[in-house]
């Protein structure tokens, strides 16, 4: 049977963002890794806001798009929830994903001000997994009704509710 | 005022039985008095606020609006959504990479090609998987087929809404030519299961590329025929041109993909920004992407029938460059060995067997791949711990994301512009709720 090659990473560092980033705010990147052809920079918690507004402004980085802003939920870790958000550049044609990590009951800053469109996106980040947006203008219950009890895309939520 | 009615005001002592219901009818013309036994109150005005569905015609599926309205012009768009909700995201982390190809048939079930397409597609790339040649070719036929296939839907409905009802059933005529083509390939005609990690379960039958040439002839003269009832009509044109209009800027600060996007001007399609399957200029489909100009239906209504003849053009190229082959990947990691290498070599059973039982088991990490769906980019951002289910199955809902401007597009407008706005938008509520 014919051998599988072992997967090929891109070096995180050659990405354009990762580099405006390293030499502009070097204290915002607690992390980067990379799977196959895409990067992702795992971004201090208090720099998330000005990391995004930089990410959006800089002539190198021009992320004028966020494509999907969405959590995980890693239970067992102090800081339970990784906000994810996939950047898209129009004029510069990269993509790039950026998360931080939140404990539950701590909050995250809104990016409504930086692209509107996280707008309905944390809002349904906060229906599914509880996850609190700092400063949202309307942080209610996207998909469920408003007075549902639980966030059931957490680990802990089972299939079948309850 | 009608000269027939007139107002008389009757002290209550002289109403009897039969006028206390306030209609008198009078002598050999009939005309009817409106008989009123009190002073009328002083006209009052309030703001309403209607709720548009979530059962309503024209909201494409269960969306509620709810419409702050002042007399006709809407003053606030509030969508409600998630009646819809099925918790397909939370179903696929309990879910096998290959078993969790029916939900997304069932999101964006109008296009359910692009949606299977969308989810594979994202696992390959999280494997590194290689699919062949004719396979990428196949999966570039049957997305365009299944775009035109969404964008007869979306016309038909939309004009319908404002008013066109003729259009509708002309365009699902046409639609039933691409069902049968689907159901010749998947044995469905809209929840298709037609993809696999790794290429299509089977190929193409007999007879399928004959009918796909009968289809490609005839279709560009249906798509004029819709144009020639509707790109005149002085109804229509009112009701679409410079209604429901979006900048460039805002679009995409709102996230909008797709036609909704490009008809604001902006020129980014996944298939020429990103290519996947056989888009790629190497593989020598040449095709336009129509952009608009204005932001308004009426733009969104052109990218969407040029999109139509796009469609047409591609899939005629495709069949034509389509080459022999497997249209399943032979990479071990994912495909089932054929019935010979099983019965004659016990590794090949033994693939079979943990591949079957256990599934296809990504390496650890994570990934976003995304096509372009008749609705815009559909994205899927997979988390693998490892295992045969995904960790984090999360779909980049294109329609939802779309939906979200649908205020931008219709405060300061009127009632009747919202549903202009919605169709034009085109949603499925499949896919916004998931």
């Amino acid at each position: 049977m014919p051998p599988v090659a072992p997967l090929q990473h891109m070096d995180p560092e050659t990405h354009p963002a990762v580099q405006r980033l390293r030499a502009t705010m070097p204290q915002a990147i607690e992390g980067v890794s990379a799977h196959r052809d895409q990067t992702t920079v795992r971004i201090v918690k208090d720099q998330w806001i000005a990391a995004a507004q930089f990410l959006r402004d800089d002539p190198d980085c021009k992320f004028e798009m966020l494509m999907d802003l969405t959590a995980v939920d890693y239970p067992a870790r102090p800081q339970r929830f990784d906000v994810v958000a996939h950047l898209y550049s129009l004029s510069k044609n990269h993509l790039l994903r950026i998360k931080c990590g939140v404990a539950e009951g701590d909050s995250v800053e809104t990016l409504v001000g930086v692209w509107k469109t996280s707008n309905w996106l944390e809002r349904e980040a906060y229906d599914m997994f509880g996850v609190d947006f700092a400063h949202h203008p309307d942080l209610r219950r996207m998909l469920l009704p408003q007075d549902w009890v639980g966030h059931p895309l957490r680990k802990d939520y089972p299939l079948a509710g309850y | 005022m009608d000269e027939s009615r007139e107002l008389v005001r009757v002290p209550q002592e002289e109403t009897n039985m039969a006028t206390r219901a306030g209609i008198e009818l009078h002598g050999q013309d009939s005309a009817a008095k409106l008989i009123l036994s009190e002073e009328p109150a002083p006209v009052q005005e309030q703001e309403l606020m209607l709720n548009m569905g979530p059962q309503h015609p024209s909201t494409h599926g269960v969306a509620r609006i709810l419409l702050e309205l002042d007399g006709e012009i809407v003053k606030k768009a509030i969508p409600d959504i998630g009646y819809l909700h099925r918790g397909i995201e939370k179903i696929g982390e309990y879910r096998q990479y290959n078993q969790f190809v029916p939900w997304t048939d069932r999101m964006d079930y109008i296009a359910a090609f692009t949606s299977n397409l969308a989810w594979v597609q994202t696992v390959e790339g999280l494997m590194g998987v290689e699919i062949p040649v004719r396979a990428k070719y196949l999966r570039v036929l049957f997305s365009e087929l299944q775009r035109i296939a969404s964008h007869l839907l979306w016309l038909g409905t939309h004009v319908m809404d404002l008013g066109a009802i003729t259009v509708f059933l002309f365009a699902m005529r046409e639609r039933e030519l691409i069902l049968d083509l689907l159901e010749m390939q998947t044995g469905a005609r809209l929840t298709l299961n037609a993809q696999r990690v790794g290429g299509f379960p089977k190929d193409i039958p007999p007879g399928f590329l004959e009918k796909l040439a009968e289809f490609v002839r005839v279709m560009p003269g249906h798509i004029h025929e819709y144009e020639r009832l509707l790109a005149e009509n002085p109804i229509f044109l009112r009701r679409v041109k410079g209604i429901g209009v979006i900048s460039a800027e805002e679009a995409v600060q709102w996230g909008l993909t797709g036609p909704s996007l490009r008809g604001s001007g902006v020129a980014y399609d996944v298939r020429k920004a990103r290519p996947y399957a056989a888009y790629g200029p190497e593989f020598g489909i040449n095709f336009d992407v129509p952009i608009g100009t204005h932001g308004d239906v009426y733009d969104r209504y052109l990218v969407r029938m040029e999109e139509m003849r796009q469609s047409v053009s591609i899939i005629e190229q495709a069949a034509k460059l389509l080459p022999d082959g497997p249209v399943m990947t032979d990479d071990i990691r994912v495909a089932l060995p054929g019935k010979e290498a099983l019965m004659t070599s016990i590794e090949a059973m033994q693939r079979h067997f943990i591949l079957s039982i256990y599934g296809l088991k990504p390496p650890v990490g994570e990934y976003y791949s995304a096509v372009e769906c008749p609705k815009g980019e559909l994205g899927w951002y997979i988390v693998s711990h490892g295992d045969s289910n995904p960790y984090r199955a999360r779909c980049r809902p294109a329609s939802m994301i779309n939906l979200q401007s649908l205020p931008i597009m219709s405060e300061g407008a009127y009632v009747a512009d919202v549903v202009a706005a919605i169709g034009s938008i085109d949603i499925v509520m499949g896919e916004v709720d998931r």
